[in-house]
């Protein structure tokens, strides 16, 4: 008799989460983070419900600082799904004006992204929202839950999650708390890159490679995506043929040099490169822990 | 493994060909942090390349600062994730870890190896194809070994890797790896688990890991990774019958009525004849809608949307099944339950269960006996505590389709939770229907119970006598029928010999057809008591829940359990066929008192001690509660 094949499984499994969680919330969301992640979510998303639309809204949690290939591709993806396209920007980040270049990283990313996202959830009262986290991309992340579970002040405690065994999802909650939902836990980067290419599915041109405009600092290749980029002295935007294997705000997202402008030629430099894409993030290289410290924290 | 970077960089496209045709394997990996379990994980991540390079670069800098293999890269360093047990050195949870070949793609479940261990293996193991059991090699199969061995077997695994590691530090002796293999099969085969494959390793140098080593000329069979790659994967549930649990009713307008869900068995095309639970309403499948375009057929592990050619009512928690071969509806189970919270079960108070997509109230019953997972031995208990396991009676507030946790995983699972925090406090496995719901509707017939009963004079009733072998129950038993005969009443005595010869006689003496055995006797026992008819049945019936099967069979006031009490040491005196003296000496096996359990009545409606009164009394006994409870009318009043 003819096996699924690996991706077959992931797929039926990650439809499974997807209508499973559906079915248990009131408000559901989905993340969408514009990256190939969120891209391969949404399109399990689409065939979890076809015929209908998925029966929720996309939510962004904008910064203001993405690259500007992914603001197109976001009003492209929310077109071409019919779905809801909910954007929150932080008012207070707006109004201090935070930035990466002036505040750091560490603060830009906690008060755009992470207060942005409690924000939005508390706002629109969302009690489930769907992330692409994997469980490969981080060692803390290999016992994450697929359903994972949030205190009412949005807190991962990492004693006080769930079992889940077999196919049974346990999405009950209280009012105010909430549950975030992984339906890509099982995926690693390659079945990511594998399945993009299956199903054809769009991604943000930035992750093929192209001549852009780039200046060298603290050891990253950071593109110069608009004006608002400070140079510093000496420094001058360079024409070079990079890509990217994250996409996050402009900033903080190094770029590879690298001439890989298909699938297959991506898929092949992953190989054979042999670093975790979560290496181009600056904020990952803190510290040793510093992904878990941030969970507890409430960052997705 | 090299080959497959040579592979990617000459030809990226073959290579994705190769990969795309993967299937994948979940497996668990059980042991000790002292048996080299993280050291092989991290070896299998490491050889399939599943580490990058600065995840190495971490590993270098973590060996350095945590590592136990002085100045070399320490493996197991790459398989533990939160800062808080890096620093205390242990491992907490349950934790995934993916690796891949071209053949494969593994998902492997990471357990650790202290207290918490049962709930966090039952959850690893829950989801795993295989189990990978490592021993020390210079340790043997130890209590640990047998309780890895039990928890697998207990959610279903039926394939197991003995990894007998640290072959190294025993001279790769034959002898040693033998021994040990030797003496696990004899305890596997115990529990059931038949496809064992042993291989001598030493993780930490990577003997038999990826590729046969030349330090155990004597072993022939596959590494680790080539057996990982080949063993078969197919479940039971792939060649059952059609399962599939309504997870979501698809409706975009007024003209598409869609059920969203898993296949959890069989396989599904258009045209084929279903029946749903619990309505038990049939109709043919239409399509199989996919965003793909229409299927003509899936298969079991896919998610589809099916419509079917009737309009019929189907909500969520609805089970799709094969209209020849319908999943089991049932409101009472006897299942194994696996306790996983600080607090203790409460029997009787008012849990969550959720089973497929269906979420009930439940009562789950005190413990019949809890296992302990160290020795196997059953324990007399009134509740579960963290970490225990044993078999209970869990009562649902409703009806939902089931199949029996052997014969499919996904439709014989549920999980328990606490309606207050909401949070999972347990996991089982249903062993069987206690109670099964009717949805044949009784034939209406105009001769019906009530006009047997005015032509007849007297009531229906079950006399059920239970009792060790030898107890005195089918002389006894005689003399009610002798008595009740004199009164003119209807009777029937139903005994070992006329059942075990002719209804019961393709069943053994093994608990599973014991049960069989109680419940066929229960059917024909219900059936004359319809008849109008008083059913003796003279059954040693050991165990308590198939009493409450028999009796639940029945009206309240038409079953009457009797406690024929005759102590152990008295029949085994008494031994009238000899078979005490066969089971004692090993000649007879699960032979009720010696080496099966007998549970006594809770709160039989008599209780007969023969030590105290001969049979002819017992019986009057027996009689005269039946007069006082208006059965039957004594001759004298």
């Amino acid at each position: 008799m003819p096996h699924l094949t690996h991706l077959q499984r992931l797929e039926a499994e990650s439809i499974d989460i997807l209508r499973e969680a559906v079915a248990e919330s009131e408000r559901p969301v989905m993340l969408y983070s514009i990256g190939k992640d969120s891209a391969v979510m949404l399109h399990l998303a689409r065939k979890a419900f076809f015929p209908s639309r998925p029966p929720f809204p996309l939510l962004h949690v904008d910064t203001t600082w993405k690259f500007r290939a992914m603001y197109d591709m976001r009003e492209r993806m929310a077109r071409e799904s019919g779905m809801e396209l909910l954007i929150h920007k932080n008012p207070e980040a707006e109004r201090l004006g935070i930035n990466p270049f002036t505040h750091g990283s560490a603060t830009h990313t906690d008060v755009w992204k992470t207060q942005g996202l409690k924000q939005a959830l508390d706002q629109y009262g969302f009690d489930l929202a769907f992330g692409g986290a994997r469980r490969d991309e981080e060692k803390s992340r290999a016992k994450e839950r697929v359903f994972s579970f949030r205190t009412a002040q949005h807190r991962w405690d990492p004693k006080n999650q769930r079992p889940e065994l077999w196919r049974l999802y346990n999405a009950r909650r209280n009012p105010g708390e909430s549950i975030r939902v992984f339906p890509l836990s099982n995926w690693t980067e390659l079945d990511i890159w594998q399945y993009i290419q299956q199903e054809d599915i769009p991604i943000v041109p930035l992750y093929f490679a192209a001549q852009r405009p780039v200046v060298e600092r603290d050891g990253l290749l950071l593109m110069v995506d608009d004006e608002r980029f400070p140079l510093r002295d000496g420094e001058q935007p360079q024409l070079r043929s990079v890509r990217f294997r994250t996409l996050g705000c402009y900033p903080l997202t190094g770029a590879v040099e690298s001439l890989a402008d298909t699938l297959p030629a991506i898929i092949q430099e992953m190989l054979l490169a042999r670093t975790t894409e979560r290496q181009g993030r600056l904020i990952d290289h803190d510290s040793s822990g510093s992904m878990e410290k941030k969970k507890t924290e409430g960052y997705f | 493994m090299e080959s497959q970077t040579a592979l990617i960089e000459t030809d990226i496209d073959r290579y994705l060909e190769l990969h795309r045709n993967k299937s994948l394997l979940r497996f668990i990996t059980c042991g000790s942090v002292d048996d080299g379990k993280s050291t092989l994980i991290g070896r299998l991540l490491y050889e399939a390349k599943a580490v990058l390079d600065d995840q190495l670069g971490a590993l270098d800098a973590d060996s350095k600062r945590f590592g136990t293999q002085g100045d070399a890269l320490d493996f197991a360093l790459l398989v533990d994730g939160l800062s808080a047990e890096r620093e205390q050195g242990i491992t907490i949870d349950v934790a995934y870890r993916f690796f891949a070949t071209e053949r494969r793609k593994f998902i492997v479940a990471d357990t650790p190896g202290h207290e918490q261990y049962t709930r966090n293996m039952i959850t690893g193991a829950s989801t795993a194809d295989l189990a990978v059991i490592l021993i020390d090699a210079r340790k043997g199969i130890l209590t640990q070994t047998r309780r890895h061995t039990y928890l697998a077997s207990l959610v279903g695994i039926r394939r197991v890797v003995l990894a007998i590691n640290k072959l190294d530090l025993v001279d790769w002796s034959h002898g040693v790896f033998a021994g040990i293999e030797r003496e696990y099969r004899a305890f596997a085969a115990r529990l059931g688990i038949a496809n064992i494959v042993a291989i001598p390793l030493s993780a930490l140098h990577g003997d038999n890991m990826t590729s046969p080593s030349a330090n155990t000329p004597w072993y022939h069979g596959p590494s680790l990774l080539q057996h990982l790659e080949q063993v078969e994967i197919a479940t039971s549930a792939d060649t059952g019958p059609l399962r599939l649990p309504v997870q979501w009713v698809n409706r975009p307008d007024h003209a598409f009525r869609g059920f969203s869900g898993r296949l959890l068995g069989g396989r599904v095309r258009p045209g084929d004849a279903v029946r749903v639970l619990p309505s038990g309403r049939q109709s043919t499948v239409a399509r199989i809608v996919t965003l793909d375009g229409d299927l003509d057929e899936a298969v079991n592990g896919q998610s589809v949307t099916l419509t079917l050619v009737d309009e019929i009512d189907i909500s969520r928690g609805d089970v799709i099944c094969a209209a020849g071969d319908p999943a089991g509806l049932a409101d009472q189970f006897e299942a194994h339950l696996v306790w996983m919270a600080e607090q203790p079960l409460l029997p009787g108070r008012s849990y969550l269960v959720k089973l497929g997509a269906t979420t009930v109230g439940a009562s789950i019953g005190p413990p019949k006996y809890l296992v302990d997972v160290n020795t196997l031995d059953h324990l007399a208990a009134k509740t579960l505590q963290l970490n225990e396991t044993g078999v209970v009676t869990l009562t649902l507030d409703r009806a939902v389709a089931f199949d029996p946790y052997a014969q499919n995983r996904d439709m014989g699972s549920f999980i328990v939770i606490d309606r207050l925090g909401n949070q999972t406090v347990g996991a089982g496995m249903l062993h069987f229907a206690l109670r099964r719901s009717q949805n044949i509707h009784w034939q209406a017939v105009e001769v019906d119970k009530t006009a047997r009963v005015r032509q007849n004079g007297h009531r229906p009733a079950v006399l059920w006598l239970t009792g060790l072998s030898g107890s005195g129950k089918s002389t006894i038993a005689n003399i009610v029928e002798r008595q009740l005969h004199a009164l003119g009443a209807r009777t029937y005595l139903l005994d070992g010999d006329n059942v075990r010869h002719g209804l019961s006689k393709d069943l053994g003496f093994t608990a599973a057809d014991r049960v069989e055995n109680i419940r066929r006797i229960g059917e024909v026992a219900r059936l004359m008591v319809d008849a109008g008819l008083i059913v003796i049945t003279a059954f040693i019936s050991p165990f308590r829940s198939e009493r409450l099967l028999a009796r639940n069979m029945v009206e309240a006031d038409e079953f009457v359990e009797i406690f024929v009490d005759t102590p152990l040491a008295v029949v085994e005196q008494r031994d009238p066929k000899g078979l005490y003296k066969k089971a004692r000496k090993g000649e007879l096996k699960n032979f009720t008192g010696i080496d099966s359990p007998y549970e006594v009545p809770e709160a039989p409606e008599l209780h007969i001690e023969t030590t105290h009164s001969d049979p002819e009394t017992a019986a009057t006994q027996i009689v005269e509660y039946l007069a006082r409870h208006g059965v039957v009318k004594l001759a004298h009043s």
